[in-house]
């Protein structure tokens, strides 16, 4: 993928307390693509999908995104930047008080004046998308942890984001469910007016499958970023033992 | 020079010393989602369904146990006014000293600490669940505010339903109080209320409702405070929950004191 840059992270720096996790996290996301971004547990992965939507603010460093640096935004601005922006939980994080229904039916009462008809006829068309049509009137304890991860999916996606950022969303699935979350992901790139999605995650293999850039966060930097061919090919030999799950310490 | 030998109290004095940094943070946090609330007050969008549901679950859900616990208590006090007034000849007393204490004391701060531990840990639970599962991340992800969508819903719906809990209190208490005086003590209904009205002003009634209001002010903040920042999990969830409810028993007692202490200098009783 070449297309320009639409979102860019440049020189983050993040500390909690004594734990510097950031260090100059620098990089860019091209139109149309999605970037898988790797790195050990505790690396601040999810920190930094979360800085991009303003949820957590980076001690120094620059998030361009449509002319404006979200990490200088305050609250009230960064609801815009929300709007085009979708973010997929780990967990889903549904409304637990909510049918899956209002869950998405959530972010189209909050930023639309759609009809009531209207409204229905999205979440229909989501449901119908993410495999669960029929189970508008359940609340999420009674779906499984895959359906719940699709019903995020759908409600990050429902106001239709420039970019959709999911945060381990295959972490604790089995293979049937991670294939069927992967598919979907795909197909909202393909059917969608997505234009860039990251995806954070443990799991290298599902990562290959969908991702056409990948980047691997170590010691509070991006150490590796390339297109996923180059990576499987690459003769560092952190990033080799990264992706072969090997022992990277020291490396 | 050599080192000094920690000193059996020095870490006692560190955990004091970070116990009372952490309440000036909460009492800070506290005053600063205050203010928050009252910006937000006024701008759209207002979420009225979201308070009258709160208040639905606030006020008439807390109904039954704060009029069994007036009853009971007025039925209490009556007994113990009555027998104890009655080796001083004081029995007819019983029914000023009932209403007084009643709408200045007992209703307010009865009410208060049943709410408190009713619908401040109901809402530390439910608020620290959601941000230990996310949603209130959620939440902002979505475009949208908390402190719009889950703590002005909850502090308009507590602020408003607690004083009318507490007319209500005062109303049962009385009630109560006159059923074991007229039974226990001979009085008639007609001078009881008669004497109940007669001891009470109308600057009675009104710190009778503003406690209230203080105080719900308070369970509400606290509890969504605490919510909002509760982390570790179930584990987290119950620690908040505990800590909220005694935070708000202390307040409400301790509070009570000045608020009282405060309306003598600008009322001072005849």
């Amino acid at each position: 993928m070449s297309g320009e840059t639409i979102l860019s992270m440049q020189g983050i720096h993040k500390s909690f307390g004594p734990k510097k996790v950031h260090q100059g996290v620098s990089f860019d996301l091209h139109d149309g693509e999605i970037l898988a971004l790797f790195g050990g547990s505790g690396t601040g992965k999810s920190v930094i999908l979360r800085s991009l939507i303003g949820l957590e603010k980076p001690d120094a460093g620059i998030i361009m995104f449509e002319g404006r640096d979200i990490a200088q935004l305050g609250e009230d601005d960064l609801i815009d930047v929300r709007k085009k922006i979708g973010y997929v939980f780990q967990n889903g994080a549904l409304f637990d008080s909510m049918t899956v229904e209002d869950n998405l039916a959530y972010p189209l009462i909050e930023h639309t004046d759609l009809t009531n008809e209207k409204i229905h006829a999205r979440i229909a068309e989501m449901l119908d998308l993410i495999g669960l049509k029929g189970s508008e009137k359940l609340l999420p304890a009674s779906l499984s942890g895959g359906m719940q991860k699709r019903v995020g999916a759908a409600r990050a996606i429902i106001l239709e984001p420039k970019i959709i950022l999911y945060d381990e969303p295959t972490a604790g699935l089995d293979p049937f469910n991670t294939h069927r979350l992967l598919e979907l992901m795909k197909l909202i790139q393909r059917t969608g007016k997505k234009n860039g999605a990251i995806f954070v995650t443990h799991d290298i293999p599902s990562a290959f499958q969908v991702a056409d850039r990948v980047a691997i966060l170590y010691n509070g930097k991006i150490h590796a970023i390339d297109t996923t061919e180059n990576i499987k090919a690459s003769k560092d030999p952190f990033v080799q033992a990264f992706i072969a799950g090997e022992e990277t310490r020291g490396l | 020079m050599p080192n000094r030998q920690p000193r059996k109290y020095d870490e006692y004095f560190k955990r004091l010393g970070s116990q009372f940094v952490g309440s000036i943070q909460f009492a800070g946090g506290v005053f600063g989602l205050g203010l928050d609330c009252m910006r937000e007050l006024v701008r759209p969008p207002f979420y009225v369904y979201l308070t009258i549901e709160q208040m639905f679950l606030i006020g008439v859900r807390s109904f039954l146990l704060v009029a069994v616990t007036a009853l009971a208590t007025g039925s209490v006090m009556a007994l113990q006014f009555g027998y104890g007034l009655q080796k001083f000849g004081g029995q007819l007393y019983v029914p000023k000293l009932l209403a007084l204490a009643f709408v200045r004391e007992m209703g307010p701060v009865f009410t208060s600490l049943l709410v408190a531990a009713r619908i401040g840990s109901g809402i530390t639970a439910e608020v620290g669940s959601m941000n230990v599962t996310q949603q209130i991340d959620a939440i902002r992800a979505l475009g949208t505010n908390p402190i719009k969508r889950i703590v002005i819903p909850r502090l308009l719906a507590t602020v408003i339903t607690l004083p009318i809990l507490t007319v209500m209190a005062n109303f049962i208490g009385i009630f109560g109080g006159m059923l074991v005086t007229v039974k226990e003590l001979g009085q008639t209904p007609d001078f009881f209320f008669q004497k109940a009205v007669e001891a009470l002003r109308v600057s009675d009634f009104f710190m009778g409702f503003l406690k209230p209001v203080v105080f719900a002010i308070f369970i509400a903040l606290t509890a969504c405070y605490r919510g909002m920042r509760t982390s570790g999990g179930t584990k987290g969830v119950g620690d908040s929950t505990t800590w909220v409810v005694v935070t708000t028993n202390i307040f409400i007692m301790v509070s009570d004191f000045f608020l009282t202490k405060l309306f003598i200098l600008v009322h001072p009783y005849q």
